[in-house]
């Protein structure tokens, strides 16, 4: 069963850019994805859209669609009544290069500032072996398909452009989550996760825990476990004198 | 707009937000919420009377532990080593500034205030209204980051209604018995579900497999934490309702129903 849509699609560049709007068919079980694409073999066959898989793997389609973080690919039109006028623009939080693609490029730089796993000096190969315990809570966060709608819908940096120089985002504190968590991984993370990435400007509204298409626990599972462990180090002088006396750094 | 997502290079769109769903609900219902908290506790904390059934052994967990000379006979189960105080003063002073400060620095308490009453984000991709934004790196608001030693004392403080919960029985068996018991479970659970506890009990380990005692305290409460925004709003509610009861009961308003 197939109906005409209404959708209302942002177009335009860095500098300038409307909404505009269009009537399109929409057939049973597609996705808003499918309907951009008819819309570029139909009426708009210039309209820019990232997108890789189809499947939410790959994380390129991500959008705003009536102003909620989204992957085009994961939205099912079967959502929307036939009646409802749909909305889509580019992340509001990044550098719109063209129509629905913006430039993510934010996120790689931070990435890069992120120290890679450190195992521990002259530590072969084949030498250490993990208990699954010890690195599932890890394992929640490698789920994690880069598709950056954590960091376009955290109003740290999506309300304060200037918080972009000394605020990682939810993605890769939760990066730095995995590694601490780590078994093997020996790198101090706790100290610089305050204060070069900036955690202590989280205020936990669990934003970028709804809009995860992984369904990771963000904040509970990464955020508030890394506050934590900087309320051991930096705030807590019972544990900092307990660390020193029992040396616990290694538990 | 020259900031936020009105900040140059990003697309350029004026409205706020596009949302279309009902977005500001949730923060107007938590701002209700709240509200009638912050009323009812402030109105019953200070008003004086009607905290303490003797005849049933009820004492409501606004005013527990009364530990000063001018609360009722009976209703200070553990003595009163401070003297008479001014009526300005809440006789459930001692446990009450911590119970607020637990409840304030709750990391699910946190996210429910900054979004409805400051508004740090109202919802969602909703764009705030404030012009700058750093978060809890500096005072006041750095004194979160203290959410574990009010949680230690709440800790204390469950013991101490649980105390009271159980002295009731002693009076028999009623439904402020069932009531108080009720509400002290529930207290137990939104204590216990803390994150904070949840990281000492076991979340700051590396190696789980090396602490198998820890971790299964841990896992246990990381079931239970799921539930601490649930367990947090229930416990609002069954407090005002422990309250609500014991004080109808002692002002003679309603008597208990009595089952032994």
């Amino acid at each position: 069963m197939s109906y005409k849509a209404k959708f209302k699609i942002w177009r335009g560049d860095d500098q300038t850019g409307e909404l505009h709007d269009y009537l399109i068919e929409v057939n049973e079980g597609e996705v808003v994805l499918d309907i951009i694409h008819r819309l570029q073999a139909t009426h708009a066959p210039d309209l820019a859209v990232r997108w890789n898989c189809k499947a939410g793997k790959c994380g390129s389609c991500s959008a705003e669609i009536n102003g909620r973080p989204k992957l085009l690919c994961m939205t099912r039109m079967s959502t929307f009544t036939e009646d409802e006028v749909i909305t889509v623009t580019p992340l509001r939080a990044f550098p719109v290069i063209r129509d629905l693609v913006t430039d993510v490029s934010f996120n790689y730089k931070k990435a890069r500032e992120i120290p890679s796993f450190t195992p521990p000096p002259g530590l072969g190969p084949g030498e250490y072996r993990m208990k699954q315990v010890d690195v599932e809570r890890s394992q929640e966060f490698r789920k994690c398909i880069e598709c950056f709608l954590c960091q376009d819908t955290c109003h740290v940096i999506r309300d304060h452009e200037e918080n972009k120089e000394s605020f990682a985002g939810p993605r890769f504190l939760m990066r730095i989550a995995e590694l601490e968590m780590h078994p093997l991984d020996s790198a101090d993370r706790v100290r610089e996760a305050q204060d070069e990435h900036g955690l202590g400007y989280c205020n936990i509204t669990k934003c970028c825990t709804e809009v995860c298409p992984e369904g990771i626990k963000i904040t509970d599972n990464a955020l508030i476990p890394m506050k934590e462990r900087v309320a051991d180090r930096k705030y807590d002088p019972i544990v900092w004198l307990g660390s020193k006396l029992f040396k616990r750094e290694k538990a | 707009m020259t900031s936020g997502v009105g900040a140059p290079r990003r697309a350029r769109i004026s409205a706020r937000t596009l949302r279309t769903d009902r977005w500001w609900l949730p923060p107007l219902l938590t701002n209700l919420g709240l509200l009638t908290f912050v009323v009812y506790a402030g109105a019953r904390s200070f008003m004086g009377k009607w905290y303490w059934v003797e005849e049933y052994g009820y004492l409501t967990p606004f005013y527990s532990p009364c530990l000063s000379e001018s609360c009722l006979p009976g209703s200070s189960h553990f003595g009163t080593p401070l003297p008479e105080l001014p009526g300005w003063i809440p006789l459930g002073f001692v446990a009450l500034p911590f119970l607020l400060g637990f409840r304030l620095t709750c990391y699910y308490y946190r996210k429910a205030y900054y979004r409805s009453v400051w508004q740090s984000p109202p919802a969602c991709a909703v764009a705030e209204p404030h012009g700058s934004y750093s978060g809890e790196t500096r005072l006041p608001l750095i004194v979160q980051n203290a959410h574990r030693y009010f949680f230690y004392v709440a800790l204390v403080v469950s013991v101490i209604n649980t105390y009271d919960a159980a002295l009731s029985f002693t009076h028999g068996v009623g439904l402020g018995s069932l009531v108080l018991t009720t509400n002290v479970i529930l207290l137990w659970g939104y204590t216990l579900s803390c994150h904070s506890c949840r990281h000492i009990a076991g979340g700051r380990l590396k190696h789980f497999s090396k602490h198998p005692v820890r971790y299964r305290a841990w896992t246990l409460i990381s079931k239970l934490n799921v539930r601490h925004m649930q367990l947090a709003w229930t416990t609002l509610a069954t407090l005002m309702l422990t309250d609500l009861y014991v004080m109808l009961v002692a002002s003679g308003a309603i008597s208990d129903l009595r089952f032994f």
